[in-house]
């Protein structure tokens, strides 16, 4: 075996599952919530590489006026979703939510189609293309960004929720009721995580959009998002970080090894088998609170 | 008026448990079947085909997802994986010489046994976990057929299915390709119109109300599951198999995709959980109305001399389905069935809306 090509697949491996954690941050912020399971998040990722792209050619500003810019405007959109589509299923049973939300899913996907149409953009984050040398180890400078973003996110939310209104989501996260009588509005706390969600889901769609172009095939992210969101336990913070580390490493050697045995393609099957395994042998993730299932 | 309660009074049990307890259901039940069977004759071959073939098997289908979602109360999030693994063990099958008739049981069997297996391993989960990890089902599933040639014949490639054959006479026509359909779709309906009335349906609505309380009456909740679970992937295997054979006489991997098991999942709850009827119409509103209403704006936008794009218009129908759904959700969550018994609880007392109690 060759160390350095392992060196490389872990490498870069586990800085695109620090890239995977973004998605699977913004899960984790609504579940944290209002344990409402997101599964328009990669949709959401995808719409906000498109609104990033739509502001970055409107504007004609440099990318690090855009992103902030776009940044702001999912901001809304994720209250506005919360307020208009998820706040009347608040107590309904849960298969609607998920419905509600795999709904929302096709209809942001469809409505980018409309919007935008279906050909592939380029996203030009002023990122070079010429990989990183470590040695004889080749690092994709994007990862890098995009790892830096994710540790980066990490350290902000661990200080929000420290912050007044930190406490008062995690007090909404720990019983509903119980927060609603102290008189804390648990509309608006929802509504922020929702917020805060999408602002975090525009970072990740303009990363892996600047990686691999601007087109549907991003929402395609909720299903590494989701792996990952799982592994960590869906209400940690950390988890989702460590988690994407993990995952990721793994996934990058499991597939630059498999993928010349069985022809390719084993990406998906790996992070499906962790899923799988996940929920069957510890469905609370690695550091998730071991309440939230399980008979 | 029609629906005449008056004079309807059960004196056994028998009678009061019969499944149309009123008569002018029954009259309209024989009514809508002669209907169904005079279909090719009264419809145009165009219509047949496109409209109402996949609309009765997509119906089979639904109905066997309802039975998981709405009688037994368990999520899966991946029954287009389970159509496909019928689908392709019983063009497999024909294709190495077993009869028709043979192949679709086949096909269930195949799809309970692999179903089953991934079942008993997931059903120790419930809710959300449950859900996600049906879900992985479909990846690891499409992950499979997608990748492994004695599956799929190789990537990217389609298999054609043989010509349907049954008792050795070849079924052609679309006139026959529908009755096929129409059995197998009466078939599932009847049975899922008397599982109620069963003491294994009732079992499975009490595991779906409250496990733990169905458990202190003495229903086994996980064997109940794995037993919904089981009887759903058989329907499901069989619908697939039908599929294939009677819509799209040829099987690739696209078909099973996770899109379709959300579509699936989409009918039934458009429909309204653990509704029969709901399926019906569920199946119709997801698989015919955007098409119908993308005509419209195509037509209207026409007549305007508006000008739409052909990219636009050919991604009106998804919007329309993600709208329609959001729709639901919203407004009428318990779906068409909730909104079809209110209809036919007016009518029941119309014109004497006084009456009711």
């Amino acid at each position: 075996m060759d160390l350095s090509l392992f060196l490389e697949l872990a490498i870069n491996g586990a800085l695109s599952g620090l890239m995977y954690s973004l998605v699977a941050l913004g899960i984790v912020l609504i579940y944290k919530s209002s344990s409402v399971p997101n599964l328009a998040q990669g949709a959401l990722a995808m719409l906000g590489a498109f609104v990033t792209l739509a502001v970055f050619e409107a504007l004609k500003a440099p990318m690090w006026v855009a992103l902030p810019v776009a940044m702001v405007l999912m901001f809304l959109i994720g209250m506005g979703i919360e307020r208009v589509a998820l706040r009347r299923l608040a107590g309904r049973p849960l298969v609607m939510i998920l419905m509600m939300t795999l709904a929302l899913d096709i209809f942001l996907r469809a409505a980018a189609l409309v919007v935008w149409g279906g050909t592939n953009r380029v996203l030009p984050l002023p990122i070079s293309s010429d990989p990183l040398f470590l040695g004889d180890v080749l690092i994709n400078r994007s990862y890098v960004a995009g790892g830096v973003t994710a540790l980066l996110l990490f350290g902000f939310f661990v200080l929000f929720f420290r912050t007044r209104m930190g406490i008062v989501l995690r007090a909404i996260s720990d019983d509903y009721t119980a927060s609603w009588s102290v008189g804390i509005s648990v509309e608006r706390g929802v509504a922020l995580s929702w917020a805060m969600s999408a602002a975090v889901a525009t970072l990740a769609g303009a990363l892996w959009g600047s990686i691999q172009g601007v087109d549907q095939s991003l929402s395609q992210l909720l299903l590494m998002g989701v792996a990952v969101a799982v592994l960590g336990g869906l209400d940690s913070i950390g988890g989702a970080i460590v988690a994407g580390l993990l995952l990721g490493m793994f996934q990058g050697v499991a597939s630059g090894y498999l993928d010349r045995l069985v022809g390719g393609g084993s990406r998906e099957l790996v992070v499906a088998a962790t899923l799988v395994l996940t929920i069957l042998i510890r469905p609370h993730g690695l550091f998730g609170r071991e309440d939230i299932q399980r008979i | 008026m029609f629906y005449r309660q008056a004079g309807i009074h059960h004196t056994t049990y028998r009678g009061d448990r019969q499944l149309f307890p009123i008569p002018f259901d029954r009259w309209q039940l024989a009514v809508l079947l002669a209907l169904a069977l005079a279909a090719p004759m009264l419809l145009s071959s165009l219509y047949m085909k496109s409209y109402v073939l996949p609309w009765l098997i997509w119906t089979a289908a639904a109905l066997g997802l309802n039975l998981i979602l709405g009688w037994a109360g368990q999520f899966h999030f991946g029954y287009a994986a389970i159509m496909g693994i019928g689908a392709y063990t019983a063009v497999h099958a024909t294709r190495n010489g077993i009869p028709f008739e043979i192949a679709i049981v086949l096909a269930g069997a195949v799809a309970t046994l692999i179903g089953c297996a991934f079942a008993i391993t997931a059903l120790r989960v419930r809710g959300l976990y449950l859900a996600l990890s049906t879900l992985a089902l479909q990846f690891v599933m499409d992950w499979v057929i997608n990748k492994v040639p004695a599956v799929s014949g190789g990537t990217q490639a389609t298999i054609q299915a043989p010509p349907l054959r049954l008792l050795g006479i070849k079924v052609a026509s679309d006139a026959g390709l529908y009755y096929v359909v129409l059995v197998w779709c009466v078939l599932v309906t009847i049975f899922m119109l008397n599982l109620r009335r069963t003491g294994l349906g009732r079992a499975l609505v009490a595991v779906r109300e409250k496990d733990f309380a169905a458990a202190v009456i003495g229903v086994n909740s996980f064997y109940y599951k794995l037993v919904a679970f089981a009887m759903s992937y058989f329907i499901g295997g069989i619908s697939g198999a039908i599929l294939i054979f009677t819509f799209y006489h040829a099987v690739t991997p696209e078909q099973f995709a996770v899109n379709v098991s959300i579509q699936v999942l989409a009918m039934v709850i458009v429909g309204g959980l653990g509704s029969v009827i709901g399926c019906y119409f569920g199946v119709a509103f997801i698989l015919l109305l955007p098409g119908i209403v993308a005509n419209l704006i195509f037509a209207g936008a026409q007549a305007l001399d508006l000008k739409i794009g052909i990219e636009l218009l050919a991604h009106i129908p998804s919007f329309l389905y993600g709208i329609l759904i959001i729709g639901f959700l919203l407004f009428e969550p318990m779906g068409l069935a909730k909104i079809y018994t209110n209809m036919r609880n007016y009518l029941i007392f119309w014109p004497f809306g006084y009456a009711r109690k």
